[in-house]
């Protein structure tokens, strides 16, 4: 008999070698596939920064632009012609410049939104009609392009970016010290343009902060009490069974055909305007009710039971039960369901396109029924610009939503890791 | 006692803010003030450029939204009222189908505009080797069935597998061609621009042309499925990179991207003429398409901004010569026509 159990220690302990080294296997299988991962989401994240880093940086000149009392005029600040002011300000500095053709050569040297610069200037100080004073002026986007690296010289002259006389002028700026790459402020105030360089993402980040608050204005009300109901007051039958399932496909439900109910719905039956935030918050609502109320369900039934029955049985009343003891220890689950739920929400472009969110929008929306872009919606926009600068200026975009992502769900996480109670201690 | 201070106050604040959210709606069901353009995504960069201009001067900037010249017309033509649009551009004219569908939804007085022309350009990587194609060429290579070369009165499935197999005197690669999708109005004009006055050019489709209009056109327009032509979508961005990486592929697109991309593609001359700008404005160049938009006459005087659009589309400013859609790309209408339609529009417009 000893010798049986002896034999059959050796043979475990033969075969422990290998399934130690079976187990080590295991878990570089799973450490490798995570790498992979990484290594995926790394070369995305490195190509997307390589692209979109520098339309956060502006190349601007220094120019001495006057003031003409012949064309401003301090009782019309508004309305002057400021386009005049900087084709002077372009002439004096080159005054070779003589025939209509090598003037339109000269008058793509600046970018069009120099024309504001000046503008914005001789309004917030108009007593300076009639002195000159040295402006910072941003320049068109292929010297832009081509000072920032982004093209090589002999692309950005064939593509038609930039003339060899407006690079002699440009070299002319950068001999006199008066050149400079800055932290480009208008990418995150403007509107849209049709003009790589004045196009900024600020009507997007309003408009997706409008449908991020009323969506979740509206969805985290209706999907937590949904969730509160289902779980704590329903009695168990077909049709609640029947109701768990449904929210369960819901989840699952492309998100094309919310839009496609928001445009029956909210825009022809309601009359709701078009292309407004109101519109598209109720579409994203209707997309993130099942998502919060899953992980609402998921929180609530987390709780364990001994819970309910101490409170009922120091006399609570249900609702007291549910509202004072269950539901405050169920929120962390309910708001990182819900804070997962907007992000989601926040990168979502197809049920926008139903209701006319995808549109050119230049004005930055002021309240919830004006006209407004989203985020996800702008760099779809720009991506499909032939301009060489807008593929710089979506990727840029893609920062700013990506960032964005990472900022609510890092939040979420938090928010999960401050708020865990361990069952049994008083809150 | 803290939970029911909690519950008060989110009480109080969700009535706050469905009151404030109610004021704004309430406040804001007027009537809409700023135009609504849809239509064509050729026309779009024109439409923006211009709607950018006005907004400098109008307190609202128009919205506008790329949803295809078909997909335009629907939204169009469902009716008259603040919810429709006011314009729709348009890279093809209005077709009788889309007309009687306004007439049926009360769209009846519509005005149509011309702004200038497109020229389509079939585009390969700088990195491979530009062709000289003819319109007999495009049509034998991308057509779904060609007359058999041996009984031409018969008509066969598509078999030509490189450049050469069409046309002896064209480099012996694989014909692959990434294009616009049947959605496009790029597409529409290609097929009758292209493949049409392609097929024309054989004696026995011309016979056909003749005797049997429908027929011959369901034959010119139907484009290869086996692989040969690649529908790529409708971001030609996309199809510019893909050409980049496929340096053996053709691709097909409007002008203005292959002037912004010169540095990575070149255009194919077709019957000869290479696709310049001058080319495209003289009507040399046979792939020119020239672009519209059509305004809801009773629209006018309802929606504020109409009648500045149209001036400012058709000034000499925008659509001119020198003008700033010249820049973006458009080829402008011949001095002449310009003025016509600016009378005509405008007469129409009082």
């Amino acid at each position: 008999m000893n010798n049986i159990n002896l034999s059959t220690a050796d043979k475990v302990r033969k075969t422990l070698k290998k399934r130690y080294r079976k187990d080590r296997l295991f878990a570089l299988y799973g450490a490798l596939s995570i790498l992979f991962c990484f290594l995926f989401l790394g070369i995305f994240l490195i190509g997307i920064f390589k692209m979109g880093w520098h339309a956060f940086l502006e190349t601007r000149v220094n120019l001495q632009v006057y003031f003409d009392p012949q064309f401003v005029s301090p009782y019309n600040i508004e309305e002057s012609d400021y386009e005049a002011l900087v084709a002077k300000a372009l002439s004096t500095k080159f005054p070779d410049v003589r025939t209509r053709q090598d003037k339109r050569e000269l008058s793509k040297f600046l970018s069009p939104r120099a024309v504001d610069v000046v503008r914005n200037f001789a309004k917030a100080h108009p007593e300076i009609v009639g002195s000159s004073v040295d402006l910072w002026l941003p320049v068109g986007d292929g010297l832009d392009m081509l000072k920032k690296g982004v093209i090589s010289k002999e692309n950005a002259l064939q593509a038609g970016l930039v003339t060899e006389k407006n690079l002699e002028r440009f070299e002319r700026f950068v001999e006199e010290n008066k050149v400079t790459v800055s932290f480009n402020w208008y990418f995150f105030t403007s509107g849209d343009s049709n003009a790589p360089s004045t196009a900024g993402i600020g009507g997007a980040i309003v408009g997706s902060f409008y449908l991020v608050l009323i969506t979740i204005t509206l969805s985290f009300p209706l999907g937590a009490g949904a969730a509160i109901y289902l779980e704590e007051c329903a009695r168990r039958s077909k049709f609640k069974d029947f109701i768990d399932i449904n929210i369960n496909n819901l989840t699952a439900v492309p998100s094309i055909i919310f839009g496609l109910i928001g445009l029956a719905i909210f825009l022809n039956f309601f009359h709701l305007p078009r292309s407004s935030p109101l519109v598209g918050g109720l579409v994203l609502s209707l997309m993130t009710i099942p998502v919060i109320v899953i992980a609402s369900k998921t929180a609530v039934s987390s709780v364990p039971p001994s819970i309910r029955e101490a409170a009922l049985s120091v006399g609570a009343s249900k609702m007291q039960t549910v509202f004072h003891h269950v539901v405050p220890l169920a929120l962390p689950g309910m708001l990182t369901g819900a804070i997962v739920g907007m992000a989601r929400a926040m990168g979502e472009t197809a049920p926008l396109l139903m209701v006319g969110m995808v549109a050119f929008i230049v004005d930055i929306p002021r309240k919830i029924t004006d006209p407004a872009s989203a985020l996800p919606v702008q760099i779809y926009l720009w991506s499909d610009q032939p301009e060489r600068a807008f593929a710089n200026k979506a990727a840029a975009a893609i920062i700013v939503l990506i960032f964005f992502m990472i900022l609510m769900n890092s939040f979420a996480i938090w928010l999960r890791k401050r708020y865990e109670r361990k069952y049994g201690e008083r809150g | 006692m803290k939970s029911r201070f909690g519950k008060k106050l989110i009480a109080v604040s969700v009535t706050v803010a469905l009151i404030a959210l109610g004021l704004s709606v309430s406040s804001a069901l007027a009537a809409r003030d700023n135009l609504y353009i849809v239509g064509s995504s050729t026309v779009y960069p024109f439409a923006i450029t211009v709607a950018e201009h006005l907004g400098k001067k109008l307190p609202k900037t128009p919205k506008v939204e790329s949803t295809g010249t078909g997909g335009g017309f629907k939204i169009f033509c469902a009716g008259v009222g603040e919810s429709h649009p006011d314009i729709n551009d348009a890279s093809r004219p209005i077709k009788e189908s889309e007309k009687n569908l306004c007439a049926q939804n009360g769209v009846k007085d519509i005005i149509e505009v011309k702004i200038g022309f497109d020229g389509i350009v079939l585009a390969t990587s700088k990195k491979g080797q530009p062709m000289s194609l003819t319109t007999k060429d495009i049509f034998l290579a991308l057509a779904k069935q060609v007359p058999d070369p041996k009984n031409p009165s018969n008509l066969i499935p598509n078999p030509y597998k490189t450049w050469k197999d069409v046309n002896p005197s064209l480099p012996d690669v694989k014909i692959e061609v990434y294009g616009p999708p049947t959605t496009s109005g790029t597409r529409d004009a290609f097929q009758e621009l292209a493949m049409e006055s392609g097929a024309k050019s054989i004696p026995e489709l011309k016979e056909l042309a003749k005797k049997d209009e429908k027929q011959f056109k369901s034959i010119a327009h139907s484009v290869r499925e086996d692989g040969a032509y690649i529908d790529a979508g409708e971001n030609d961005n996309l199809i510019v990179q893909k050409l980049d990486a496929n340096p053996k592929a053709l691709g097909i697109f409007g002008f203005s991207f292959l002037d912004n991309n010169r540095d990575k593609i070149t255009g194919c001359s077709i019957n000869g003429t290479q696709p310049t700008f001058e080319a495209i404005a003289s009507g040399s160049y046979p792939l020119a398409r020239p672009l519209f938009f059509y305004v809801k006459k009773a629209h006018l005087g309802v929606i504020p901004g109409i009648k500045e659009y149209v001036e400012e589309f058709l000034s000499e400013k925008a659509i001119g010569d020198d003008g700033y859609l010249a820049e973006k790309g458009l080829i402008p209408l011949p001095k002449a026509e310009r003025e016509k339609v600016r009378e005509t529009v405008m007469s129409l417009i009082k």
